[in-house]
Parts: C-alpha cells; sequence; structure tokens
C-alpha cells in the first residue's frame, strides 16, 4: 500500500524536478525513489492487510511481486542514461509516467475487488501507450502507439464486460464473493459466470500477449523506445501473470475444470507461435518480442496446471526472466545506439538486427557475457536462473499430469535454443565492426548485477524459496 | 568430501586460469590438472571395492523440494572419475606444441568441462545429474565453436540443439519420477536416484520414461540414428576438444544408461531392450562400413568410435553382468585409446597440414616413436588380446550372445570390421611411398612422447591385469543386477 502513495508523490515530485535547467539530478532522483519504495514495500512484511474498504489486499506474495516489479524498474531506468545526451528526450515525464505506471502495476499485484484490477490495468496501460510513443518524431513509434491503443482499449472494454457478467453472476466484486460463490454452487452455476470469466481472461491474456492475443506484441515491441520496450515486456508481463494468478487462484479454483483445458490450449498455441515465429526474425528486437510471448506461454504452464507449486514457480520465473530480459535490452541499447548505420529496413533498424552484435565479445567482454549470461537463461540453460524457472513450471504441469502440454513446451524449448543461439553466435564466432562500445559505470555495475543474479539462482535457487 | 573437491577444485583452479596472460597458462593448466588426477587417483586406490558410495557429500540444495546436492563415487563411478581425472591433463599435455589464440579461455573451458564431467559421473540426485549433464554442454560447445575448423558454427550448433533436446525429455522423465516418489521427513518428494529405483511404475510409464531416458543417452553417445551430429562435429572441433567429447563426453550417455535406465524402467528394459540392443547393432555395423570407407582420418576414427559405443549400448541392454562389467571397462579402455588415436590424428595434421589418407604415406621411416606407439593404441582399438580393448569387447560380446546369440553374432563383425578399417589406415598413413607431405615427417617431441607414455602403460595394464579395475566395479554391479532382477521379478 505504501509504495503506491509513495511511487504517486514521487512521480509528481518528478515532474516538478523536470523544471530545473539540469537534467542531471532526474535519474539519481528516480534510482532513489525507487530504493525508498522498494524498502518501505517490505515494511509490512509477514502481516496482511486490506486497504481501502477491502479494495486492496497485501501480502507476502504481492510484496514479492512488487519487489521484483520496482526491481525491474530500477534496472530499467539505470539503462535509461542516455536521456541525458538526448535533446529530444523528456527525461521527467519518462520517468514519471514509469513510476505512475508502477502504481497500476502494484494495484494488478494486490487488488482485493475486480474494480481495482480494472483501475490498476487502466493506470499502467495508459502511461505505456504515452512511452510508447514517446518517440515522436519517430513513423514506427507512432504507430506502435496507436495500435497498441487502440487494440489496449478494447481489450479493456472486454475485460470490463467480463467484470460486469461476473457481478451480474454473483452480486460481488470481491475475490472472496466471487470464490464463495464458485466454491459453493447449490443450484449450478450461472452461465454468466463462465462467459463472465471468459472475458476477464481475455482482457488480462491480452495483456500479458497470449495467443491469439499477441498479434499487437511484435509492433509494439519494436516501434516503442527499447528502454520502454524492456520495461513493458518486464514489469507489464509480471503484473499481468500476478494478477491472472491471484484471479484464479483465488477465486476461480473451484472452477478449475471449466477453464484449465482452456488455458492449456492458449498455452500450447502461446508457445508454439512464439517460438516458431521467433526463428524466423532477423531483428534482435523482434526476436525478442516474440520470445516475450513464448515466455508468457511457459509461465501459463504454471497457471494451466494451477497447484501447491505455482506460487513460487510464477514468482521465480518472473524474477528471473525480468533479469535476463532487462539484461540483454541494455546490450542492445548500448549497441543500436553505437554502432553507425542506422537505415530502418522493413524488418526494424538494421542496428538492431543480429548482425549488429557481430564480434561484440571481443570487443567488449563484459557485455559479450551479460548478454550470453541473458540468452542461456532466457533458453534455460542450467547454471542459469531460467533453468529453474522452466523446470518449476514444468513441474507444475508434472504435478497436474499434463504431459502433453509438457511435451509442446520441451519441444518448443528446443526451438527456442535456435534463435538465442543465433545471438552468441553473433558475438563469439563472426567478425563485425572493430569499434569499441563505450559502457557507462553505472550501466555496467547493472549488468554485472544481472549476471551475478542469473547466475546465483541459477546455482542456488533456494535462496529465494524462504522469501514467502 | 573428496568428491566435493574433485568438482570443485576444477571450477576454482580454471578461474584462477582465466586470469593468467601468455604462455604460462599452459602450464598452470597441466599443473592443475594433474592434481586433480591425483585426488582421482586417490579416489580410485581408496575406493573399498563394495557396492556402497563413498567419498560422499550431501546437502539440501533447494531444501523444501528435496532436492540435494548429494554426490558420492561408487563402483560404477569410480572408473569413470578416474577416466576424467586421467585423460584431461594428457589432452592438455597434447596441446603444448600447438598454440591457440586466447589460451587462457581455451584451458578454463576444458577445466570447467572437466568439473561438470566429474558431477555427471558422481551425482547421486537426479536433478543434480541433469545440471551437470547440461553443464557440460556449455564450455565444449564454445570449445569446439571458438577453436574449430571453417565449418564449426553451423555443426557444433546442430550438436548443441541435438543434444539439448534429447535432455529436456530426459528432464521431463525426471520430473515425472520426482513425483512418484513418496514423501521423505523434509520434504513431500525425493529426487534421489536410489528412491527412484525403489519406484513402482505402471508398464505405460515405464515406457515412455525408457524412451524420454534412451533418446537423451542415445543422442549423447551417439546410438544409431541419432549420431548424425557427431561425425562432422568431431572433424570440425579442435583436437583437444574431440578429445573431450569421445574419451570422455560420450560415456556420459553410456553411463546414464547404467544408472538411470536398467534399474529404474526394469520393465521397459524388457520390453524395448531388444529394440535398443538391434538400434545398436545397426549402429556397430553401419558405423565400421561407413569408416571402411573414409579417407580423412579424424573422421575414420570418429565413425570407429560411432562404432564400438554400439557394442557398449547392447552390453549393457544384455542385461547381464558381464556385459556391464564390459561396459564399464571399455568406457575406460576406449576413453584411453580413442584419445591416442585423436592424438595420432593431430599429430599428422599439424605436420603436414592434412588428414586425407590419399595425401599421407610412408611416414613410419622417420618416424620409429610415433609408429609404435601409433600400432599399440590401434592395437588396443582392435582389441588384440593383452591389450585394454579385448578385456571389454570380450566381456561386452559375452553378455550379448548371452542375450541372443544372433545379435551376439552381428556385433561381433565390430572386432573384423575394426580390423579392417584401423590396419587400413595404419597403412596408408604409415607404409608405403612418402608423399611431398609427409618427406620431411618429424619425429614426436618429448612432451608428444609425454602424453603417449602413461597411455600405452595403461592399455597394457588393463590388458593384461584387468582384474585390479573389474574387482572395483564388481560388487557394485552385481548390486545393480540384484536391482533389476529384483525389480522386474516383483512387476511380473
Amino acid at each position: 500500500m505504501l509504495p503506491i502513495v509513495l511511487l504517486s508523490v514521487f512521480g509528481i515530485a518528478l515532474l516538478f524536478l523536470g523544471f530545473l535547467k539540469s537534467k542531471a539530478v532526474l535519474l539519481p532522483a528516480t534510482l532513489l525513489f525507487l530504493v525508498v519504495a522498494l524498502g518501505v514495500n517490505f515494511l509490512d512484511w509477514n502481516k496482511t492487510y486490506l486497504y481501502f474498504n477491502d479494495m486492496l489486499r497485501t501480502n507476502n506474495l504481492s510484496m514479492v511481486f512488487t519487489a521484483i516489479m520496482l526491481g525491474s524498474a530500477f534496472m530499467v531506468v539505470a539503462l535509461s542514461s542516455s536521456f541525458i545526451d538526448d535533446d529530444s528526450a523528456q527525461p521527467a515525464e519518462y520517468y514519471a509516467l514509469m513510476l505512475f505506471s508502477l502504481v497500476g502495476a502494484v494495484m494488478m499485484v494486490s487488488f482485493e475487488n475486480l474494480i481495482m484490477l480494472f483501475v490498476g490495468v487502466e493506470i499502467l496501460s495508459v502511461a505505456m501507450y504515452v512511452l510508447t510513443g514517446s518517440d515522436k518524431r519517430n513513423l514506427r513509434s507512432n504507430e506502435a502507439a496507436l495500435k497498441y491503443f487502440l487494440m489496449g482499449a478494447f481489450a479493456t472494454g472486454i475485460m470490463l464486460f467480463g467484470m460486469a457478467l461476473l457481478y451480474g453472476a454473483t452480486g460481488s466484486f470481491t475475490l472472496s464473493g466471487l470464490a464463495s460463490y464458485t466454491a459453493h454452487p447449490q443450484t449450478g452455476l450461472s452461465l454468466l459466470i463462465y462467459v463472465g470469466l471468459l472475458m476477464l481472461l481475455i482482457g488480462l491474456l491480452f495483456k500479458v500477449s497470449a495467443a491469439p492475443f499477441h498479434f499487437w506484441t511484435p509492433d509494439v515491441y519494436d516501434g516503442a523506445p527499447t528502454i520502454f520496450t524492456a520495461f513493458m515486456s518486464t514489469v507489464v508481463k509480471t503484473a499481468g501473470f500476478a494478477a491472472l494468478f491471484r484471479l484464479l487462484s483465488v477465486s476461480f479454483g473451484g472452477v478449475y475444470t471449466f477453464w484449465w483445458t482452456l488455458l492449456a490450449i492458449i498455452t500450447a498455441l502461446t508457445l508454439i507461435a512464439g517460438n516458431i515465429t521467433a526463428v524466423y526474425q532477423t531483428s534482435f528486437k523482434r526476436m525478442m518480442a516474440y520470445s516475450s510471448i513464448s515466455h508468457a506461454g511457459y509461465l501459463l504452464i504454471g497457471l494451466a496446471s494451477l497447484g501447491t507449486q505455482t506460487k513460487q514457480a510464477i514468482v521465480f520465473y518472473s524474477l528471473a526472466y525480468s533479469v535476463a530480459t532487462i539484461a540483454a535490452f541494455g546490450v542492445l541499447i548500448l549497441v543500436s545506439q553505437q554502432r553507425s548505420t542506422q537505415t530502418i529496413t522493413s524488418e526494424g533498424v538494421l542496428t538492431e538486427n543480429f548482425d549488429a552484435f557481430n564480434g561484440l565479445a571481443r570487443q567488449n567482454p563484459l557485455l559479450g557475457l551479460a548478454m550470453t549470461v541473458s540468452m542461456l537463461s532466457l533458453a534455460g540453460i542450467p547454471l542459469t536462473a531460467g533453468f529453474w524457472g522452466k523446470f518449476y513450471m514444468f513441474s507444475t504441469a508434472v504435478e497436474r499430469g499434463q504431459i502433453w502440454l509438457l511435451v509442446v513446451a520441451v519441444l518448443m524449448s528446443a526451438v527456442g535454443i535456435y534463435y538465442y543461439f543465433r545471438v552468441i553466435i553473433a558475438m563469439y564466432f563472426r567478425d563485425g565492426a572493430t569499434e569499441p562500445i563505450r559502457v557507462a559505470p553505472f550501466f555496467q555495475y547493472v549488468l554485472v548485477g544481472a549476471i551475478i543474479l542469473t547466475i546465483g539462482l541459477g546455482i542456488a535457487p533456494g535462496l529465494l524459496q524462504g522469501l514467502f | 568430501m573428496l568428491t566435493l573437491f574433485l568438482i570443485f577444485y576444477p571450477v576454482v583452479a580454471a578461474s584462477l586460469i582465466l586470469m593468467i596472460r601468455g604462455e604460462r597458462v599452459k602450464q598452470a593448466a597441466l599443473i592443475a590438472a594433474l592434481v586433480e588426477l591425483a585426488f582421482a587417483g586417490y579416489a580410485f586406490i581408496g575406493f573399498k571395492p563394495d557396492a556402497s558410495s563413498q567419498f560422499g557429500f550431501d546437502y539440501a540444495w533447494i531444501g523444501s523440494l528435496g532436492i540435494r546436492f548429494s554426490a558420492g563415487i561408487d563402483g560404477i563411478s569410480v572408473l569413470l572419475v578416474l577416466l576424467t581425472g586421467l585423460l584431461v591433463p594428457f589432452i592438455i599435455l597434447s596441446t603444448f606444441d600447438r598454440s591457440y589464440p586466447r589460451p587462457a579461455l581455451f584451458y578454463a573451458l576444458m577445466l570447467y568441462m572437466q568439473a561438470a564431467l566429474i558431477g555427471v559421473f558422481t551425482a547421486r540426485d537426479g536433478f543434480l545429474f541433469y545440471f551437470f549433464f547440461e553443464a557440460a554442454l556449455i564450455p565444449i560447445y564454445f570449445l569446439a565453436a571458438m577453436w574449430g575448423g571453417a565449418n564449426r558454427i553451423p555443426v557444433t550448433f546442430k550438436f548443441f540443439v541435438y543434444t539439448i533436446f534429447g535432455s529436456l525429455f530426459m528432464l521431463l522423465a525426471l520430473v515425472y519420477l520426482y513425483y512418484q516418489t513418496p514423501a521423505t521427513a523434509v520434504s513431500a518428494h525425493s529426487a534421489a536416484i536410489v528412491d527412484f529405483y525403489k519406484l513402482n511404475l505402471t508398464p505405460e510409464a515405464e515406457t515412455w520414461i525408457f524412451w524420454a531416458f534412451f533418446i537423451a543417452f542415445a543422442i549423447k553417445m551417439p546410438v544409431f540414428p541419432f549420431h548424425t551430429w557427431q561425425p562432422d562435429t568431431y572433424v570440425e572441433s579442435p583436437t583437444p576438444a574431440t578429445m573431450l567429447l569421445a574419451g570422455i563426453m560420450l560415456k556420459m550417455g553410456v553411463y546414464g544408461l547404467i544408472r538411470f535406465i536398467l534399474p529404474i524402467v526394469p520393465l521397459g528394459v524388457e520390453t524395448w531392450g531388444k529394440t535398443a540392443v538391434i538400434l545398436s547393432v545397426i549402429g556397430i555395423i553401419y558405423g565400421s562400413i561407413i569408416a571402411i570407407r573414409q579417407r580423412d582420418m579424424k573422421r575414420l576414427i570418429a565413425y570407429s568410435s560411432f562404432s564400438h559405443v554400439g557394442l557398449m549400448a547392447a552390453g549393457v541392454f544384455s542385461q547381464t553382468e558381464t556385459g556391464m562389467q564390459g561396459a564399464l571397462v571399455q568406457m575406460l579402455a576406449h576413453g584411453i585409446n580413442v584419445v591416442g588415436m585423436f592424438f595420432v590424428a593431430d599429430i599428422i595434421f599439424s605436420r603436414t597440414k592434412t588428414n586425407q589418407l590419399d595425401q599421407l604415406g610412408g611416414i613410419t621411416q622417420t618416424t620409429p616413436k610415433l609408429t609404435v606407439f601409433f600400432l599399440i593404441m590401434l592395437l588396443g582399438s582392435v582389441a588384440l588380446p593383452l591389450t585394454n580393448g579385448f578385456i571389454g569387447e570380450f566381456l561386452l560380446l559375452h553378455g550379448v550372445f548371452t542375450y541372443n546369440n544372433y545379435l551376439g553374432l552381428a556385433a561381433g563383425f565390430t572386432i573384423i570390421f575394426g580390423a579392417v578399417y584401423m590396419l587400413r589406415m595404419f597403412q596408408k598413413s604409415m607404409f608405403g611411398q612418402t608423399s611431398s607431405r609427409t618427406e620431411s615427417f618429424a619425429d614426436l617431441t618429448s612432451s608428444e612422447s609425454w602424453v603417449f607414455i602413461p597411455l600405452v602403460v595403461l592399455v597394457f595394464w588393463i590388458g593384461i591385469y584387468p582384474h585390479s579395475f573389474l574387482k572395483v566395479t564388481e560388487p557394485a554391479v552385481a548390486n545393480m543386477m540384484k536391482y533389476i532382477g529384483t525389480t522386474a521379478v516383483s512387476l511380473k
């Protein structure tokens, strides 16, 4: 609860800081704000509170999700130092919007009432629509923002409709109200419940870019400035999955038999669509967009086989995925800014293609290592956190006996290795541009931190478990 | 604790080696590997020949899931630990007259690889095994792809995707087995391999787990028809990496068959074992015939290795004590021989810049030392009595014959074909007229000789007095047979 208040206040404060002549203070201030919010987040540790007339509920799980999102935001902001040098950038507004969107994200992980879920989704989304289009002179960015906005608005509409139907069926907007209704159906459940749940799921699945609601993702991720793509693919996804988990585990566990088949089919579709299409990309950024779809698929495995392991599986996966994704985008930002060609091709900007990474490991071993560790983690290779993320997800499915889903996931994991390794191959085994790439010191610390976290959790995944 | 040291010491040593600049890194890597050899040798000598797991270490890794960092050496793993400890220093020594760019990384990756291999052979927890099984792949991938030949990128990539694909199925099987285990004092399930042995699985489950494991291990070894990655990878990799691959890494597959498939899914072996043996025998004959047709030395050795491994797999699936003993001894013997053979190919390549048999010939005129060593390694490979290969192949064939006469007969062709392609290689490269490339062929340097001397000693030691190795593995194998027998009977 406190993070919501603080982030809102800090966001407004940042807008005022934007009046200062020097932009230099904005970055450290934002980082400081995020650290404060992160610290405050844990004040309520081991306690459960209800806020705003039982509209929000905080517990250890919601705090862990909040921490992952704040941590991701911290990393993303730390990688954004180039705003200082860019005259056309409006860092105060960007950072403020990021903080505001975090407010929405925190609401999504701690909602107790569906209205709060809706408000959270909207706060998060509106900020993201703006950030997507923030590169005002770039047509692709404008197009992406418009596309994201139109489709997002549509999805929100469907979600809201679903909520209305659920309310019609149960007379309640609260998770506990829905839970008690679905758990004890005296005369069979009303059809409205099923339709309502379906529409609500569609809205949220759109936000996490699950197939077949994923078509916006590649264009939007590609068009948005890379730094916001990193934010979008981590914070938004984590918030979306936390919300889905909360919704399904608390309120709709009783009707598991209704939605699991549906979700399992969506999971398989998402895995197949994300992985297979990623293979055909020549742009690294678009590949990452499709990879984020595929990771939505892995996360959905945990939901489709909701069980005792799901909670920790989703937390672990979100963390592993977020850290690796941000590090990968961080390296991309440096490479695409500092390697010369900026031609826009049909598959995106030339410096965002795989070729842009040619020979990178020799030019700058740290960037090479950070990217390698990230790619290995995303591919789910042991010694990295991503391996255990997949392991936990697979475990949930085995526990539920969903072997066919697992076989799909395994086949698609093997496909995934193909495109993640293209980056590694480009960096280590191909000759490329020789100009070294400058890395700001703070940027280095973030990348080193990401490497340590990914490998640390890869070797000792138990570290995280004691937490919640 | 010794096991823990054997696993982590190479990691620490490799990380320190990364910081060394220049040529001194070779000596440092060699010393590091010799220290590891000393400890592996100590483990072998100090090992009490019984069925227990010794020098163990056990720590709750992911406590709440019951996944433990549990490693130890038993009669099945002891020879493989010895093999890993033994071959790495000689592989490093074999590079002393060569120079590789970025040597620190090169040698560090070899030692990381060694750590992962020891981990595979000593893991007592299913997930720990998987962890090391996959971890071993990363250093060897970079070794092969960074220092390999012209076509290395697509070839090593194929190898990587192929093996990961196989192991993912093993992961599924492991997770499934894990969920079948009963609760322990600390967690709901257990991942200990011995707990997997005690499971009573349904016939359907045994079938799919059999195949999930089999595909993973068959790709690694490789068994026909999962072998297509192998010859290219062996040829394109730099020789030290090929030695690691053929000498040690493919043993992970055979080891996996013994450690996992036989005791965990005896009914699956009962039902599908014959298919596996037939595939292995096809591999033996197919690999031999292709080897006979090869003109490239490295490729020839690669196919011979493919053929030999087929025999090991057939021996394991014969489910006899001799077959299994044979597989264990043959793993050691094959590791020694194949490293020796690849080193010969590397020496010839480094002097003549070719491994094509038509362009070689007459080398023996200037190289008494190389000729002798090459011939001894070769005779070991073709299983001449008194050499190491004979012991392994004899036991393996005995096992396969016990299992099925016809399959045994077919598998027996390996000896005849082996002699054909090996002697042909020797004849074409060493005898006959010298070519422009081999006219001034220099004999072995002292560091090259020092690679061969211990290998040759081992060839004869195992060949003449195999008891010193067989006695170590015997109780564990007998115990394992008991497991297979009892579980199979109780299911029937």
